[in-house]
């Protein structure tokens, strides 16, 4: 059983000036599943994209199954046995199953044959590891589950005995989830190895037989599943102690601050995309939205903020109608008391190539304050800046800094001090830890709590269920565009669950 | 992660990089120059005395330097709000109008201090107009602004034929061009400028509408950068989402931009037809907007940069014309491939040495390595 799937000594690698792997030592038994966690620029990606030959370390050996392996590409990863599933699938969306599966692997330039030798190989993988596909659908129109097992179906019919899977759990349902991990126990049962990258330390708890931790580009800990806790592997990946749970009073909801009302989102390509969604939001609540990504919250949140241009429905705003069909304004909403924490922070919310002082004004940039005449008052915005950063303990310190060169965490900090500094009366933010380290996190959840407590009405959409439940006081759930439940947050994560996969329960039935 | 490439130290980012890319660019003209069977450094040394060995080439240089201040600055304005201006010839062409209206209406009863302001104006204005259309298009129509400035380019090259030829066309003239102004619409020479530096500026038409340039370039900056037009420009030309997000109204900034672009352009007009001639003739931007394309490329849109970069192209043209002259083997077409190579090094290939530059700069000192690691990745 200590036979090594995989063995890197020395892994080292700068990108100019950036030393994101340093002398990287890892043992992957074979037949294991072996998690990787780590939070944002630990360096985990870095590592697996060497090991899958995006990239070539600086130094150190990579030894597969026992031999030194020289991997200059994929080409050379996939020949020598390792097959990796990516966080974006990379599949080609108007091909069926089969095509995807034997794209880069045809064997000759008239098709035919390979076809029904592909289909014949597949037949047999689906009955091998139980994942069963229909090989004549076209991509686009399985659900994203289904996709990821086709991803996991490629490696397998390139022949990888290790497979890496990168945070594969992010776009999934938990019950598809729970089906990746049974899969994955089927491929470890029968001989395979698997590496998991995330930072969801649930997941490694529940189903890695080994986990190493990495800090900084340093690789700090392997443990022993078993033989660990949550806490622990939370304190290795920070460096200290972490609080993991949100502790937070009783929500005291007051005035109706914001009223959506049979609101329905199309898409530029005309599909509907929300649904004829329903709700008010209270002053003093935290209102969540699960469900899994793509489900329509996204642009019920760009609706409500003015982004996107709604095609039919009602939203009041502090009792104001705000003309979200027709010429409804982000910046004259902001005037209003709405402030907005977007979901993708690094093309919407910030301006990643400007200083940070320029995208702590983004969007409040309209403010006399801020002029001088006919000019911006650099001065003022910069002094001001400083006082964000020190509130909101921004790292590094500097109001100057480029602000691609902040990290995940504070780059989303920076965007929480503008939007909640403004003292709105309505906030809504979208994915607020996303790509986020576990210490900013505890910060950015004790913050939205604050803004709830100071009765402010706060909207949260969150693909993690685990920060809806902890932070919302009420939660709705969003499957295909529509709201198909309401529940309170200690409902089960079962309920949950079959609600965002789109399974009514009795109790919606009777309704 | 995302950023393939550290950040290097300014003296090599603005120093060491561009002048890398451009020795290689000179150093294969050697080669070509060799190739013809003539001596590169009988070339080198023409091109250098010709643009700076006598206080008249110096002012040539310079003439041809302001030329390319506006038009680099009016690519270089789009280029911050993500727009591509390839029209900066078409809108200088088009600028010609104000400048020669201004001119013939006022140069008998003015002096040349009045009517340089409302030849500014006028050249600024017909600029903006020719820049708006397309503005206006790619904002309200979604055509491309890249395509239609091209088309824009030709359509003010007939317009101007047809204007010269049928309007600004003295009567019984041969050629095409109007008349020649008197002395309210010629702008003064810079010579007590050259005289500082003991230098006489001869018969090279530097003149006042330089310091103007220098005077643009400078409200460039403080537009892009302490404005809040220019901030708005920059949201959007590096994220249009972001943008959306901040409510900064796309269609009014891309229009405001454009025509802000094609002024400047047209203020180029001023330099030739005030400075220069002193009438407006056919042709007269001869290339001067899409060698601003390459200014702004090389002066990577920032004034600061821009100004070199203008002193640099004027330095090929008027360095190039000397080698022409005194090299006959050597015809115009060789300054055009000298040209084309700076650009090439200079805009198309500015990354190529940059990751051995990257190592031997990171190489040369250990204590910034250590520094930068502990960000991490």
């Amino acid at each position: 059983m200590s036979e090594l799937a995989i063995e890197l000594k020395g892994i080292d690698k700068s990108f100019g000036l950036v030393h994101a792997n340093r002398n990287i030592n890892l043992k992957v038994r074979k037949g294991t599943i072996h998690g990787i966690i780590g939070e944002n620029g630990a360096g985990k990606s870095t590592l697996m994209s060497i090991l899958y030959g995006f990239y070539q370390a600086d130094h150190g050996d990579i030894v597969i199954n026992g031999q030194t392996v020289n991997i200059r590409d994929p080409n050379a990863a996939i020949a020598a046995g390792i097959g990796m599933v990516h966080q974006h699938f990379m599949l080609v969306e108007n091909f069926t199953v089969l095509e995807n599966i034997m794209l880069g692997a045809e064997e000759s330039q008239i098709l035919n044959a390979g076809i029904t030798k592909a289909r014949a190989e597949l037949k047999r993988l689906e009955k091998e590891y139980a994942l069963e596909v229909d090989p004549d659908a076209v991509i686009e129109e399985l659900p994203v589950g289904i996709q990821q097992r086709v991803e996991i179906l490629k490696a397998l019919y390139r022949k990888a005995d290790i497979l890496i899977l990168d945070e594969p759990t992010g776009v999934l349902t938990p019950a598809e989830a729970d089906h990746l991990f049974r899969i994955l126990g089927q491929l470890k049962d029968q001989g395979k190895t698997v590496l998991l990258i995330t930072h969801k330390l649930r997941e490694i708890m529940a189903i890695t037989d080994e986990v190493s931790v990495m800090r900084r580009g340093e690789m700090v800990a392997t443990r022993t599943t078993s033989e660990t806790s949550v806490e622990e592997l939370a304190e290795l990946m920070v460096g200290r102690r972490v609080l993991l749970r949100v502790e937070k009073g009783e929500a005291r909801p007051a005035d109706v601050k914001l009223s959506v009302k049979n609101l329905t989102v199309r898409d530029s390509r005309g599909v509907t995309m929300v649904d004829d969604v329903s709700f008010d939001l209270r002053a003093g609540e935290i209102v969540g939205i699960a469900g899994v990504a793509g489900n329509g919250q996204s642009e019920l949140l760009e609706a409500i903020s003015g982004i996107r241009r709604a095609k039919s429905g009602t939203v009041l705003l502090n009792g104001r109608p705000v003309d979200v069909t027709g010429h409804a304004d982000p910046a004259e909403l902001r005037k209003c008391g709405l402030a907005h924490v977007p979901e993708d922070r690094h093309h919407v919310g910030l301006v990643l190539k400007f200083e940070e002082s320029e995208n702590a004004i983004l969007g409040y940039h309209d403010d006399p304050k801020y002029r001088k005449g006919l000019t911006l008052d650099v001065d003022a915005i910069r002094a001001e800046a400083e006082e964000k950063i020190a509130a909101y303990d921004i790292r590094p310190p500097n109001p100057r800094l480029k602000t691609a060169n902040f990290s995940g965490g504070n780059q989303q900090k920076i965007v929480l001090a503008r939007e909640m500094e403004r003292n709105p009366d309505v906030l809504i933010i979208g994915q607020p830890t996303r790509g986020v380290d576990v210490g900013a996190i505890e910060f950015i959840h004790r913050r939205i709590i604050e803004m709830r407590d100071q009765g402010k009405a706060v909207l949260l959409v969150s693909v993690e269920l685990d920060e809806i439940r902890a932070l919302s006081d009420r939660i709705l759930v969003m499957f295909a565009g529509r709201v198909v439940g309401e529940r309170a947050p200690d409902a089960t994560e079962g309920e949950l669950g079959l609600l965002m996969a789109g399974v009514e329960g009795p109790k919606e039935a009777a309704e | 992660m995302s950023v393939p490439y550290a950040k290097l130290p300014a003296w090599a980012e603005y120093g060491l990089i561009p002048l890398v890319n451009l020795a290689v660019a000179f150093l294969i003209s050697g080669l070509v120059v060799l190739i013809v069977g003539e001596s590169p450094l009988e070339a080198a040394y023409h091109m250098i005395n010709g643009a700076f060995g006598r206080g008249e080439y110096i002012g040539f240089t310079l003439y041809y330097t302001t030329t390319f201040i506006f038009t680099g600055l009016a690519v270089a304005v789009a280029f911050h709000a993500g727009l591509f201006n390839i029209g900066g010839e078409g809108q200088a062409y088009v600028g010609g109008i104000g400048v020669a209206l201004a001119c013939l209406a006022l140069d008998r009863t003015l002096p040349w201090y009045l009517v340089f302001p409302i030849a500014i104006l006028g050249a600024a204005f017909f600029g903006a107009l020719w820049a708006m259309i397309p503005g206006w298009l790619q904002a309200k129509r979604g055509s491309h602004i890249v395509i239609t400035t091209i088309m824009f380019n030709f359509i003010a090259a007939s317009l101007m034929n047809y204007l010269l030829n049928k309007v600004f066309k003295p009567l019984g003239s041969m050629s095409l061009e109007t008349r020649t102004f008197e002395a309210g619409g010629q702008l003064p020479k810079l010579d007590w400028l050259m005289s500082i530096f003991g230098l006489s500026v001869g018969s090279a038409p530097f003149n006042i509408s330089f310091l103007l340039a220098l005077v643009a370039a400078f409200a460039v900056w403080v537009l892009i950068w302490r404005t809040k037009l220019g901030y708005e420009m920059r949201t959007m030309g590096h994220s249009p989402a972001a943008a959306r997000y901040a409510g900064i109204k796309e269609a009014k900034i891309i229009v405001i931009t454009m025509m802000i672009s094609g002024g400047l352009a047209g203020m180029m007009a001023l330099n030739p037809i005030m400075g220069e001639q002193f009438r407006m003739q056919l042709d007269f931007v001869q290339g001067a907007g899409f060698v601003g394309i390459a200014v702004a490329l090389m002066g990577r849109s920032h004034p600061a940069g821009i100004i070199p970069a203008a002193l640099l192209f004027g330095m090929l043209y008027q360095g190039g014309a000397e080698i022409s002259f005194e090299m006959p083997s050597i015809s115009r077409d060789m300054i055009v491939i000298i040209q084309g190579l700076v650009i090439l090094f200079a805009g198309a290939l500015e990354h190529m040495f940059r990751p051995a530059i990257t190592r031997l700069v990171i190489g040369l000192s250990p204590k910034t390595r250590d520094v930068a690691a502990t960000k991490g990745a």
